[in-house]
């Protein structure tokens, strides 16, 4: 079977493969050898697993043969971010300081989507511990734009958004704390999610900031997405932080779902999102999605939410402030990486120097400062605050809306080093995808035709906590509806 | 600097330090942190044992070695343990959240301590001791222990060490931390808060509160001032107190350095000090390689404890009665005041049920508990019947049996568990009647002329020994089956007549 | 509203961090941070005394696992992932200052 006779997405490929009708194996080969041809252009991955995979794919073969079913991911071929936990194989942020480390345990979402019969392609690229959005700050080289090489993926989980978007797997995890899944699904033209805070586990996932990471899909289209996060979704008892169950059936019924339609659902286009430092072409696409809604039957209006002028400063005093905590363990005494000296002290700072890259050590110290003595009530006590008024803002908005509406990133891809002398120019490319993750809700970006240079628009939506059926109901008709990306903007 | 040992401790309720210096008269003020591991099967936050004393690193798996991407779950048994502890020690049980104090330390497998800072589970108690003092207690709250580490090379102390290494069995193990008011003024009250706060640990089954094993750990902070002053004077805080006799001594040497310092001008530092029991005496800790900074903030990973209404009281009507309550209740019975060595010491030995019975049986409540402090020390004590104790008393109070003889009768009732009837009978105890004891009496007056005239004219010293040698005469000849209170109430009676 | 932060600032949290700046880059970052915490200065400039905070976005409470022992990790794979190991336990160099 040649490649061009392998279906393209995951939902077609397990149907094939639960029924016989195609073996994982042969997904797999043609995969790896997709990856094979491209993947030294893209560096989407940190490691290729490509005997683990053959393997895995042999034994759903085998599973299949014998009248067992793998499960609803049945050989899909999947990347998985570098930031979850992999037993025995190497985990390592794409930091230095983890290099070498083979976890003992692997994370619930590498479980789940293996034990749905999913097969791991290998780990990718990222900003180091998830700390960009551009994956130029992984210690093992950036990964290239598979829509144009000049052009940087996005990230934080720009391997994963880059391996979907190269055709090297159709499915790949990425995590999400500031808009690392859904800003480089944007720039590479793919769809990604993220889900309602406490819907996927994060157990295995390496904590940049625990109070906003989440786990979630990329996909080539909305239902492969769907089929991902219900394979992922569910209450974990290793995570404190995970919904219970009953809580969240109607966010783990996503496929059902999709030819809803949007007929009489409320859409929103957030006003502050659509003005000062977001590009003309971006913003165009995203009216023109808005009238693709409307024309499907849905009210679309326009919301204020005054609250998200400040998302952006609280986001950068939040997440450094608990990103200095969480990688405070990275001290060369029990895994990972270690610079000798002669005391424990000097041992821990010498490694830590040597082992952490350029933007994780300005966020671990502007964590510290945040959290420092005489600074706590002004900058990260404030930062709590500011969240509740985001909270309550969207909470408003909920009022009169069923979803909303925005761009995903001010701008399409940039290209390599534009923004890496100035860090503030770079985090402003999160304004837009900051405000769920401070508030735990759900969102998603899909493409939604190009800017003017070409390069992939995402528009974004976000749905109140739990309202992933809504949200992916309005992705599904966007989608129908989105523009190819060679056609241009009216 | 030296010890100025001219500074005599002036012993009583207080321990007051007399200046002959200046005339001062200083007093100390201690307040106890304890840290005690909650006795559990499990650690804090994950499912591996807590044990000690197994094989190095077994006892460990992601989350309590803190590796990437672990995640904290709270232990049902260790907040029933808490707030069991909290409730006796009449503490308000609040809402409460779990933060991260940040330090980098290589036992703390994370570099931060998961532990309650602004916001504890139980707050505003107290407990009472048997000398009636209450000493308030600030909180209680829930925190993790650190691994442990070994130092190797040199002197296989931290100091001189070349290296050290690290066990993470204890990591995560559950502590509670019961953060004592500055209440005790004495280095034996200090002593006594412990005892009783491990009795509480244990009747809660809270810990096991093993000082020895480390399982309960105490830090002291010492502050002098001069007595009637309202001011607290400035502290340390006294660590590496590994036993009470530890704990005593180092309050005692710290509040005579502190003293010295203040006589002599200088100002109190506000810092750690480390017991060296060796060397007897405190020392400064190593100052920090980075000023103190432990950026507390609330614990992302874990969500708020709300323990309910119905879960408090559940804990509050399980909870067996306090060594406090028990004293009361065997003071109000046995008609002894609370503080009461026999009360307090009954207690202690856990046979005030034993003392109860016996006092409801009709045994006199002094002499029960007289019994109970000197003559039921050692094992089988409680398996005592309390009805033939309360008959043992009664003979005694009868004046059927004498005191020494009650002893000797109560010995063979713990081994034997036969009846003090029995017993005395067969050993022959019988009652002497007043007529005869009196003849016996009366008949070594009459033999020893000398003796007698110096007990009755001599002064007390003297008459304190000649009693002794009457006392003695007349056990002699009643094989000692006297009462020696009924002796000395008749030589007693016969020098008052001889007047 | 404090005031700006300074090239002291800095050095003081890599401290707390244990990280080590050269003079240069002790020099790039403090103008780096202080554009970011200058950003946030319209943040730290809101009258919010009456705003409670939201440390974490769910209303969750009083997650608790029962009191059970669930497998713990094999040693040898544990301290094969340790730069250096002795007799059964992860070594450090010499620990300098006491713990907290």
């Amino acid at each position: 079977m040649s490649n061009s006779e392998i279906p393209t997405t995951a939902i077609e490929i397990s149907r094939a493969v639960r029924a016989g009708e195609l073996s994982a194996r042969t997904v797999i080969d043609a995969h790896l050898e997709t990856i094979d041809s491209r993947e030294g252009e893209i560096n989407a991955f940190n490691i290729v697993l490509a005997d683990e995979a053959r393997a895995a794919a042999d034994a759903v073969d085998r599973l299949v043969a014998e009248g067992g079913d793998p499960g609803v991911l049945a050989g899909v071929p999947l990347a998985v971010k570098d930031n979850l936990c992999t037993r025995g194989i190497p985990t390592t942020c794409s930091s230095r300081i983890l290099e070498g480390w083979r976890p003992p345990y692997d994370a619930t979402v590498v479980q789940r989507v293996a034990a749905a019969g999913a097969i791991s392609v290998g780990k990718t690229n990222l900003d180091e511990f998830a700390m960009g959005s551009s994956t130029e700050n992984s210690a093992f080289g950036p990964t290239r734009n598979p829509r144009d090489v000049s052009r940087v993926p996005g990230g934080s989980s720009g391997g994963s958004a880059a391996a979907v978007a190269a055709g090297f797997a159709p499915l790949s995890l990425g995590s999400d704390t500031g808009g690392s899944i859904r800003q480089p699904a944007a720039l590479c033209g793919v769809v990604g999610v993220k889900p309602t805070y406490g819907l996927v586990s994060r157990f295995g996932l390496i904590a940049f900031a625990s109070s906003l990471d989440q786990v979630g899909p990329f996909s080539t289209t909305v239902a492969d997405s769907a089929l991902l996060l219900e394979a992922i979704a569910g209450h974990d008892p290793l995570d404190s932080t995970s919904i219970n169950d009953s809580e969240t059936g109607a966010a783990r019924s996503l496929l059902s779902v999709l030819d809803d339609g949007v007929a009489g659902l409320r859409v929103g286009l957030v006003t502050e999102l659509m003005g000062e430092g977001i590009a003309g072409d971006v913003a165009a696409r995203v009216r023109q999605a808005a009238d693709a809604l409307a024309a499907a039957g849905a009210e679309v209006g326009e919301v204020s939410i005054p609250a998200l002028s400040y998302g952006l400063s609280a986001y950068y005093l939040i997440a450094p402030a608990e990103a200095s905590s969480n990688l405070a363990r990275y001290d060369g005494v029990r895994y990972g990486m270690r610079v000798d000296a002669d005391t424990t002290a000097e041992m821990n700072t010498a490694t830590r120097t040597a082992g952490f890259g350029a933007e994780v050590k300005r966020r671990i110290m502007l964590g510290t400062y945040a959290l420092s003595a005489g600074y706590y009530d002004a900058y990260y006590g404030k930062a709590l605050k500011v969240r509740t008024l985001i909270c309550r803002d969207f909470d408003a908005a909920y009022q009169n809306f069923d979803v909303l509406l925005t761009p995903t990133s001010p701008t399409t891809a940039f290209r390599f080093g534009e923004k890496t002398a100035d860090p503030l120019s770079m985090y402003l490319n999160d304004i837009c995808t900051i405000p769920t993750n401070l508030a735990g809700h759900p969102a998603m970006s899909l493409p939604f035709g190009a800017g003017t240079d070409g390069m992939p628009v995402g528009v974004q939506l976000l749905a109140p906590a739990l309202g992933e059926a809504t949200m992916f109901r309005a992705a599904a008709v966007l989608e129908a509806a989105a523009p190819a990306l060679t056609e241009a903007l009216r | 600097m030296s010890v100025n040992l001219t500074h005599e401790p002036i012993e009583g309720e207080h321990f007051h330090i007399a200046s002959e210096l200046t005339g001062d008269v200083w007093e100390i003020v201690v307040g106890l942190e304890v840290h005690c591991e909650l006795a559990t099967v499990t650690k804090l936050f994950c499912g591996c044992p807590n044990m000690f004393g197994d094989e190095p690193n077994t006892n460990v798996c992601p989350v309590c070695l803190g590796l990437p991407g672990s995640l904290p779950v709270l232990n049902h048994q260790v907040v029933e343990l808490a707030m069991r502890l909290g409730r006796a020690l009449h503490c308000s049980v609040e809402p409460s959240v779990f933060a991260r104090k940040n330090y980098f330390y290589p036992d703390m497998p994370k570099d931060y301590q998961v532990s309650q800072f602004d916001r504890p589970i139980n707050v505003d108690g107290w407990l009472d001791l048997p000398d009636g003092t209450r000493v308030g207690i600030e909180r209680a709250h829930i925190e993790e222990d650190t691994g442990k580490n070994t130092h190797a090379g040199g002197s296989g102390r931290i100091h001189g060490a070349d290296y050290s290494l690290v066990d993470y069995n204890r990591a995560g193990v559950p502590l509670v931390e019961i953060v004592g008011r500055p209440h005790i003024r004495h280095p034996e009250q200090a002593k006594t808060y412990i005892d009783e706060l491990r009795a509480i640990l244990l009747a809660t089954g809270a810990s096991d509160a093993k000082m020895e094993e480390g399982s309960l750990r105490v830090d002291a902070n010492v502050s002098v001032r001069r007595v009637g002053d309202p001011e607290l004077g400035r502290r340390c805080e006294i660590k590496n107190l590994n036993s009470l006799r530890s704990l005593g001594r180092a309050i005692e040497y710290e509040a005579r350095r502190q003293v010295d310092l203040l006589e002599s001008g200088e100002i109190i530092k506000q810092e750690t000090r480390h017991w060296d029991e060796g060397a007897g005496r405190t020392r400064p800790g190593r100052s920090k390689e980075e000023a103190e900074d432990y950026r507390y903030f609330q614990e992302p990973d874990l969500v708020p404890l709300v323990p309910g209404a119905e879960w408090i009281a559940a804990i509050d009507a399980a909870l067996p009665p306090m060594p406090a309550q028990r004293r009361t209740v065997l003071a109000e019975a046995s008609g002894l005041a609370v503080t009461d060595t026999s009360v307090v010491i009954t207690v202690q030995r856990d046979l005030d049920a034993l003392a109860l019975a016996a006092i409801a049986a009709g045994g006199d409540g002094r002499r029960v508990l007289t019994h109970v402090e000197h003559n039921l020390s050692g094992d089988g004590a409680a398996d005592l019947d309390a009805l033939l104790l309360a008959e043992l008393v009664q003979l005694e109070l009868a004046g059927k049996l004498t005191a020494t003889q009650a002893k000797t009768v109560l010995a063979d009732m713990v081994v034997s568990g036969r009846s003090p009837e029995v017993i005395a009978a067969e050993l022959g105890f019988e009652a002497m009647d007043d007529s005869e004891l009196e003849g016996i009496v009366d008949g070594i007056i009459a033999a020893s002329p000398e003796e007698w005239e110096g007990y009755c004219s001599g002064d007390d010293k003297r008459r304190g020994k000649l009693q002794g040698f009457f006392v003695g005469a007349v056990m002699k000849a009643t094989k000692g089956q006297a009462d020696g209170k009924a002796v000395n109430a008749i030589l007693d009676s016969r020098r008052n007549a001889a007047s | 509203m404090s005031e700006r932060l300074s090239r002291d600032d800095v050095a003081k949290v890599a401290l707390l961090a244990r990280l080590e700046l050269t003079d240069a880059e002790l020099d790039t970052y403090t103008d780096q941070l202080a554009a970011i915490i200058d950003h946030a200065a319209d943040v730290a400039a809101l009258d919010l005394a009456d705003v409670p905070p939201t440390a974490h976005p769910l209303p969750i409470e009083n997650v608790l696992r029962p009191d059970v022992i669930a497998p713990s990790l094999d040693r040898d794979e544990v301290l094969s992932q340790a730069p250096s190991v002795e007799d059964r336990r992860f070594r450090v160099p010499a620990i300098l200052g006491e713990e907290p």
